[in-house]
Formats: C-alpha cells, structure tokens, sequence
C-alpha cells in the first residue's frame, strides 16, 4: 500500500456564535441593558464536533443545501474563524480561493492591486515581484492594467484575483465555487489551472453546489447537515444518496 | 511563540506596506506635503510662546523649546492613538474574507505616525539653532524616550482598537481622556507649579516621564539618570503588556462584531 500522509486533520470542531437579542454597539446601551438584565443570548451552533482528515494529492469535496455550514467550515480550517471547541492542524501553506482580491483597492490601478492583494495574502514583496508579469498574462488584462480598478467589470476584478491566488503553488488549495468565474473561456482556463494544480500533488477542499462538479474531481465528499456531519464517504455513494434525499 | 515569529515575518512586507500607504495618504492631497507637518508646530509654538511666555517667564529657559518638545511629545500621542483606535473597524472588510494578523493594522498606523513626528523633529533643531540652545552630542539620546513613547502609544492603541470593536462609542470618551491628559502633561506651564499633594497624580501620566526626560535631553543635553529611565520604561511595558493581553484575549472575537 502506497504511504500516505496527512495534510489537514480536523479534530470535533465545534462553531458556536453567540447571537445577542438586538446589537449593541455602546457602552452606554450595554450598561442600561446589563442594568435592566435585558441582555439575552442565544446560541448557534454553525458546526458540530466535525471531525475528518484529508490525505497529501486527495481532493475532498464537502457538499450540503445553505446554511450547513460549508463556508463556516472553511473559514476555519483558512484561519479566519477560530474554532470554539476542537482544532485544526494544517501542514503547509494553505490558499484560499474563497474570497477572491481581498483588500481590493478601487483608487489603485491593476498593477497595484497586485501587489497590495498579494501581500494581504502573505506573499513577499519580492515573491511578487518575481511573479506579477505571470499574473497579468494569465489574467489576460494586460491593457488595462495600469487603469484603476474601479474601471474593472466584475468578471475582470474575479479573473485578476483568481490570478494572484493561483500563482503559488500551495499545499492546500480552498476551493469555494470559484470555478464559476468570467466567462466560458476564463472558466475553462481557471478549471486547466485548478487540475493541473490537482495532477502536482496539491491537496483541494471543493466546496459545490454542482453535483456533476463534484463527481468529475472529487475522490471523496463529506455530507454536513445542519452542522454535523452526515457521512464522510466515496463520492459515488455520498452523491447518490444526496440526490436522494 | 516561535510560530508566532514567523508568522510576523512572513507579513512583515505587507505590514511596511500598510505604513507607507499611510504616509502616503498624509501627505497626498495637501498643497503643502510634508512642510506641512513642520508648519504646524512652529505656528502653534509662536502662539503658545507669546501667550505664555509673559506668564511663566521666571520659571522657564527657553521657552519655545519647551513648548515644541512637550506638544511633539502629546501630538504624537494623540494622534496615533486616535489612528490606532479605528484601525479594526476600518479594515472589517478585509479581516472578515481572509486570514491577516490583525495586530498589523494598529501597530502599522502607530509606526507611521512615529515616522511622521520624526519630521516634526527638524523644526525643533531649526528653532534650537535660533534661540541658540545649542547642540550636544548627547542630543542623540531623545531616543531612548521616544522609544519609550512608541511602547505606550502601542499599548494604548492595541488597547483602544479592541474596546472600539465592541464599543463604537469609545471614541467621544477617549476624546475627554485625551484633553485630560494634554492638561496634566506640562506642555506650556512649568513643573513646579503642580501643587506638591497632586503631583503623584500627574506622575500617573505616563507622559509626564517621557517629556521630562525628553526636554532634560534636548535642551540641557543630560544625560538621563538610569532610574528615572528604568522606572520609564518599566511604566511603558507595563501599559504594552497590558494592551497587548486585552487584544490578545478578544482578537478572536473581533470578526462577530465587525
């Protein structure tokens, strides 16, 4: 049996938000209400004891309707959410592909957002230095990359973010239904990098509501229903049991 | 903690990226541009010395001087703060969507702020040369308090930008903190006018120490005494520390309430 390696351990993962009454933002709100004890709290669970493991070069789709808490899910295994009970352990650099040119800046041209993105992402100055003429030839906006970024359509923001993104070689690779990205062409490009990506050995979490997506890369699917885990499986039996229901 | 460290230098490029933008912003839209941020001062001290100096002319040697010193010091204070203070609700956007260190943000903008008073330095030793105070090689020490007052100013900003998190309101009550403590710093009046009983509370002022040393440096270009630095310092670390645990404890909090 080949030797495999563990890339992403989740470990009973537990995400609860404690959702106030009504917000507040004062203190002078806060203090009246603790007075009056008008405060109340009630909890939302949005992930319960999740617990799975990815293995180095699989790619692990996790499935479920809205609000089951996939993008909760990913966000804590991206390190934006900490988890409230549990843990995750990574190995290697992690790139999320679920918000795509974070930190945009409007006022600033292509090129800069390049630059500002990238550092937001924690590559190094020179790291992008090395790689910006890459990205703007593979975001194929080339004669407007000295426009402002507000000038952008939507399509042209989606494609340069997803250039950055790309453009390391990650361990880990967070894939939230990006691939819709631009048009057919983009797309078709964004899917040839993303398996290509695939064939060198980068582990994918695939995050779709797409079930023929789904069946075409993944090898394994995990089942969240309400924050649980509802089966964690083969794509083939998890897919057909989910069109079942 | 040495995950920690590395974290930080794998940023470090984006965080001299956030306080060059910074900079830039300043002084980007304003005729003026950094001469700007040397006008400033020299007009208010000119006001302040002919105000003032009438009042306190028996207590104070080189009145201009003392009065440049103790607002840069305030100045720098305040403003950086204040920065500081919204640096988390500001970049809400951004700390929602990916994963950031999200101390960069209000230490960045202290960082830049410190840059910045360092220009502020130029029209002090402009007017020194004037109103011939004259240089010391020891002039070179105004270091050691400034450090000490960048040490505050981040704890006191780490501090301030987790409170404004949960509380948007903070920031007319920092208002009145602020004036507070422009009154008990000794910018325009000497020291021995403080009531002897009261003087413990204006010690309390951590900036109280800072401009002491600050001015015995400049204008008398003494050498300061080891204790007086040390219990300085110690003071700094102290409020560091204790902003540095509050953002600590609550940063994983920020992004329900952003």
């Amino acid at each position: 049996m080949e030797k495999t390696e563990i890339v992403l351990e989740v470990n009973k993962v537990s995400m609860m938000y404690r959702l106030p009454s009504e917000k507040i933002t004062s203190v002078k709100h806060f203090l009246i209400k603790k007075i009056k004890k008008e405060i109340k709290y009630e909890d939302f669970f949005a992930l319960r004891e999740v617990s799975f493991s990815v293995e180095k070069g699989e790619v692990f789709g996790i499935i479920g309707s809205n609000g089951a808490g996939k993008s909760t899910l990913l966000k804590v295994i991206s390190g934006i959410l900490k988890p409230t009970q549990g843990e995750v352990k990574r190995k290697g650099n992690i790139a999320p592909l679920i918000e795509l040119g974070a930190g945009f800046n409007g006022d600033l041209s292509g090129k800069e957002n390049i630059y500002l993105n990238g550092l937001i992402l924690g590559y190094s100055r020179k790291f992008i230095d090395q790689h910006v003429d890459e990205i703007i030839q593979f975001s194929e906006l080339e004669k407007f990359i000295h426009t402002p970024l507000k000038n952008y359509s939507s399509g042209m923001k989606a494609r340069l973010g997803f250039a950055i993104a790309t453009i390391v070689k990650p361990d880990i690779l967070i894939v939230d239904e990006v691939l819709s990205v631009g048009d057919i062409k983009f797309r078709e490009k964004s899917e040839a990098k993303i398996m290509s990506m695939i064939k060198d050995g980068t582990t994918v979490l695939f995050v779709s509501h797409s079930m023929s997506q789904i069946e075409k890369i993944c090898d394994r699917v995990l089942w969240l229903d309400k924050g649980r885990v509802l089966e964690i499986n083969e794509t083939k039996k998890v897919v057909s049991k989910y069109k079942m229901k | 903690m040495s995950s920690k460290y590395k974290n930080f230098v794998k940023y470090q490029d984006l965080f001299i990226e956030l306080i060059r933008k910074d900079i830039k912003i300043k002084y980007r839209n304003s005729v003026l541009g950094i001469f700007w941020s040397m006008l400033n001062p020299l007009l208010m001290m000119i006001v302040l010395t002919v105000i003032f100096s009438n009042v306190f002319q028996q207590h104070i040697e080189h009145f201009p001087v003392y009065v440049l010193t103790g607002r840069l010091i305030y100045q720098f204070f305040s403003e950086s703060t204040n920065f500081a203070m919204d640096s988390i609700n500001n970049n809400g956007q951004l700390i929602r969507k990916v994963y950031v260190p999200k101390y960069l943000f209000p230490i960045s903008r202290i960082c830049s702020s410190f840059i910045t008073t360092f220009i502020s330095l130029i029209p002090l030793a402009l007017v020194m040369a004037v109103t011939g105070v004259g240089f010391h090689w020891t002039n070179i020490l105004v270091i050691i308090p400034l450090v000490c007052l960048l040490i505050i100013s981040i704890g006191v900003g780490l501090l301030l930008s987790t409170i404004t998190v949960f509380f948007r309101d903070i920031k007319h009550l920092y208002s009145i903190v602020l004036t507070v403590v422009m009154y008990m710093t000794p910018i325009f009046y000497p020291i021995s006018i403080i009531p002897e009983q009261y003087k413990i509370i204006f010690e309390f002022n951590p900036l109280f120490g800072i401009v002491d040393i600050f001015r015995s440096v400049v204008i008398q270009g003494e050498v300061p005494m080891i204790w007086t630095v040390a219990i300085t310092s110690i003071y700094s670390l102290l409020i560091f520390g204790v902003g540095l645990l509050m953002f600590y404890k609550k940063q994983d909090k920020f992004i329900y309430y952003l």
